[in-house]
């Protein structure tokens, strides 16, 4: 499929480039037409990316890019700068009102996530900044949806108000504010019922409950894989009720995420928060930076350094270099390095933010199933220190002993030992090239 | 008779309120397909590149997706060219009939569901979270109900939370049981347990729900095989139909969605939902045609009865209609 990233696209239209010596204006116009297509596939909205070009080209046929000796990076440079700047800078604050509590309208389409993110930000509400949130179940439409809200409130240990389903939201969040006063909440959280943006009573009954409770904050929930629409729902919902920030959900998925750019483009209002998984503390802060490489399929490095800095000791990663550098790595090293990994994440959101992943062969369509790890690490931890010194001596009785003690078949400890040893080989070619080269190889992670 | 001017008669023949609903649906920021084309017929007189260029971004405005927008164009270039159009408001009969073409290819009547005569019928619903499934399979077991099927509802998805609650609300408003367990048990058991009560209380149709889940989560999608699988191994020849459930706001990604469900559960057919709003699904178009999966039916509505069968012909008189006026700019 012709989902490749924009580097990659640009990178076949300097081929054609290369050799004439000099960067035309046509040139720079091709080059264009593959930011275009890049950042259509990522469903940023058409008009969103016609001004956009229209920007980038100014600034590339401004000599900026037709000077470079590396035209194609410096476009790339020049479409990740605008794209960054375009989507705002970093702005995770919520509003706190002068007198609590704090009200906070969580607004959007059917099945965005409101109700799943609500319970997301009282909880990094609570943890991150101390604070004591009160759920307001306003959705009266949805069969079921109070309950759901009840449930994540169980979960998280959070008290859910409700009057049920036979009251209005008006009412619902008036009453909910006065209980959140007499109870000392700080932050009201209140969960709407999902939404068209054309639904003119619905968003009637929202302009209502905004009346009447004066909201801190308006967020507009989007689902991260929306296409073209987005512009005309952002818009709208915004118009209506002046959204004062957008939290994008489901960025867990294998989307691009183009609809931020679109979004960010119409209403103005920052891009707070992602959503990245189901569980109650998958909500992270907006990193513009880091949703333009998203977008431009460009991986994003610098969420796995962070990650990798957080959580691999830097001592163990030099000491483990050295070994691998020898190949004197043992099982033991491997498990240690495995469980650092782990540490950072599930690997197949890793793999994602590194850069070209998606190229190399056999990378972009292979899924790491955490739970293989798991059963990588009960291989070895069921063998002997002397077998996980000294592979060599694991014959046919062992490895049915070692199957045996990790509850998995004799196959996969197979595979497990060839695997170790294809890795220890590639690791002395690697060494060999890094002597012969000029770099001074960085550390690498052996499985990828 | 144009090609057009038959389609314009075909809808407006249609006796009930389906079509009403669906033009309802299609079109609450109104403007007809033939304003949309006859504004840009008026805009251009010839047919020439910017004509083109415009009907390019009308499409890609509709999530139709960038190859097939182009294959779609470069066709219709040829084909201007072959019967010698210069003028274009003789180009939109054209327009018509490759969409059709390009979705339809060999075969026809896309849309029928493999219902099984006096015989247990089971249908899985699949997708990603958010989609509508449940809602879908309240209105489903309504539309079954209506003609007079026995029906059951399996609460499959045992994961998010109020989800079973929610499917039971749907089966008490269309009168139809529903098979359930507790929240988190393993959904391949709620499928064992719903097909042998389907069966010994002979039930036409049991339609299954699933958790939401995107497709990229490889252990979610193992855990669909898994129940699909124990669905086969119960009924032999089930499931009859695998539907995936597609939001018609979602852009590029559902192309992914329809690829990695189908290749977990065997897709026949997409319940394209949420085209009561602005946004119009074009991907399925793509989908079609690259995946060979044909849309079934359409969600337009939250009310038991906003579900209609699918109709090529007038989703894509809808795929015109309401788009942004000034595509120019």
């Amino acid at each position: 499929m012709a989902f490749e990233g924009l580097a990659d696209r640009l990178q076949s239209t300097m081929q054609k480039i290369r050799g004439k010596g000099k960067v035309t204006e046509s040139d720079v116009k091709e080059m264009m037409r593959e930011v275009r297509l890049a950042l259509l596939y990522a469903d940023v909205n058409l008009k969103v990316v016609k001004s956009f070009i229209k920007k980038v080209s100014e600034r590339a046929v401004g000599q900026e890019v037709m000077k470079s000796l590396t035209p194609g990076q410096q476009v790339i440079k020049v479409v990740k700068e605008e794209l960054t700047e375009l989507m705002g800078g970093e702005q995770s604050k919520i509003a706190v009102a002068s007198k609590p509590p704090t009200v906070i309208m969580m607004v959007g389409l059917q099945g965005a996530g409101k109700t799943t993110t609500t319970g997301k930000l009282a909880n990094l509400l609570r943890k991150k900044y101390n604070r004591k949130p009160l759920l307001v179940a306003a959705d009266i439409y949805r069969p079921a949806a109070i309950n759901q809200l009840q449930t994540l409130g169980k979960q998280i240990d959070m008290p859910v108000f409700s009057l049920g389903d036979k009251v209005s939201p008006v009412e619902i969040a008036t009453k909910a504010i006065e209980q959140a006063k007499a109870d000392h909440h700080d932050y009201v959280l209140i969960d709407t019922a999902g939404r068209l943006h054309i639904d003119e009573n619905l968003m009637d009954e929202l302009k209502s409950v905004k009346e009447n409770v004066k909201p801190d904050e308006i967020f507009l929930v989007v689902d991260a894989m929306t296409g073209q629409d987005a512009v005309n729902v952002a818009d709208s919902f915004n118009e209506q009720l002046g959204i004062t920030g957008v939290v994008l959900t489901k960025l867990d998925g294998d989307t691009r995420g183009g609809a931020a750019l679109s979004i960010r483009a119409v209403t103005n209002q920052p891009i707070k928060f992602i959503g990245l998984g189901e569980k109650m503390d998958a909500l992270e802060t907006f990193h513009p930076e880091r949703m333009a490489s998203r977008i431009l399929g460009m991986g994003d490095v610098l969420t796995l350094i962070e990650k990798a800095q957080a959580n691999v000791d830097e001592e163990k990663a030099r000491e483990l270099e050295k070994k691998m550098r020898t190949s004197s790595i043992t099982l033991d090293d491997f498990l240690e390095q495995l469980s650092q990994v782990k540490n950072m994440g599930p690997l197949d959101e890793l793999l994602k933010m590194m850069p070209g992943a998606n190229k190399m062969k056999g990378l972009n369509n292979l899924q790491i199933d955490d739970k293989q790890i798991a059963h990588v690490e009960a291989i070895i931890k069921s063998m002997t220190k002397k077998e996980k010194e000294d592979p060599d001596i694991i014959n046919a009785s062992r490895r049915r002993r070692i199957a045996k003690g990790s509850g998995r078949p004799v196959q996969e400890v197979n595979r497990l030992l060839k695997q170790f040893e294809e890795m220890k080989k590639m690791m002395k070619q690697m060494t060999n090239m890094q002597k012969k080269g000029k770099k001074k190889g960085g550390f690498k992670l052996p499985f990828m | 008779m144009g090609f057009f001017d038959k389609l314009k008669e075909k809808l407006t023949k249609q006796t009930d309120t389906v079509t009403e609903k669906f033009k309802d649906g299609l079109t609450k920021t109104r403007q007809s397909f033939a304003g949309k084309v006859n504004d840009l017929v008026a805009r251009y007189r010839k047919v020439d590149e910017d004509f083109f260029e415009e009907l390019e971004e009308i499409l890609i405005q509709a999530d139709v997706g960038f190859d097939t927008v182009l294959e779609l164009v470069d066709e219709l270039k040829m084909e201007v060219k072959k019967r010698k159009i210069q003028d274009s408001s003789e180009v939109k009969e054209v327009i018509m009939e490759k969409l059709v073409d390009i979705y339809e290819g060999e075969s026809d009547d896309l849309s029928q569901l493999n219902v099984q005569e006096n015989d247990l019928t089971v249908i899985l619903f699949v997708g990603v979270n958010g989609v509508g499934k449940t809602t879908t399979i309240g209105k489903l077991a309504y539309k079954f109900k209506q003609e007079g099927k026995k029906v059951m509802l399996a609460a499959g998805d045992t994961f998010r939370a109020g989800a079973i609650e929610q499917l039971e609300v749907w089966g008490d408003r269309a009168g139809v049981e529903v098979i359930k367990q507790s929240e988190g048990s393993d959904p391949a058991a709620v499928m064992f347990d719903a097909l042998q009560a389907a069966r010994s209380r002979n039930v036409d149709v049991l339609l299954c729900d699933t958790a939401g889940r995107l497709q990229n989560k490889v252990n979610l999608m193992k855990e669909l095989e898994k129940v699909k699988r124990v669905i086969e191994r119960e009924v032999p020849g089930a499931p009859h139909e695998v539907l995936l459930v597609l939001d018609a706001t979602t852009g590029q990604n559902a192309m992914i969605q329809a690829k990695q469900f189908k290749e977990a559960t065997d897709v026949t057919g997409i319940v394209l939902t949420k085209l009561d709003g602005t946004a119009k699904g074009g991907i399925v178009i793509a989908i079609r045609k690259e995946l060979n999966i044909p849309v079934k039916f359409v969600g337009l509505g939250e009310k038991m009865d906003d579900l209609q069968e699918f109709n090529l012909e007038q989703y894509v008189y809808g795929l015109f209609a309401g788009l942004n006026e000034e595509a120019e700019g």
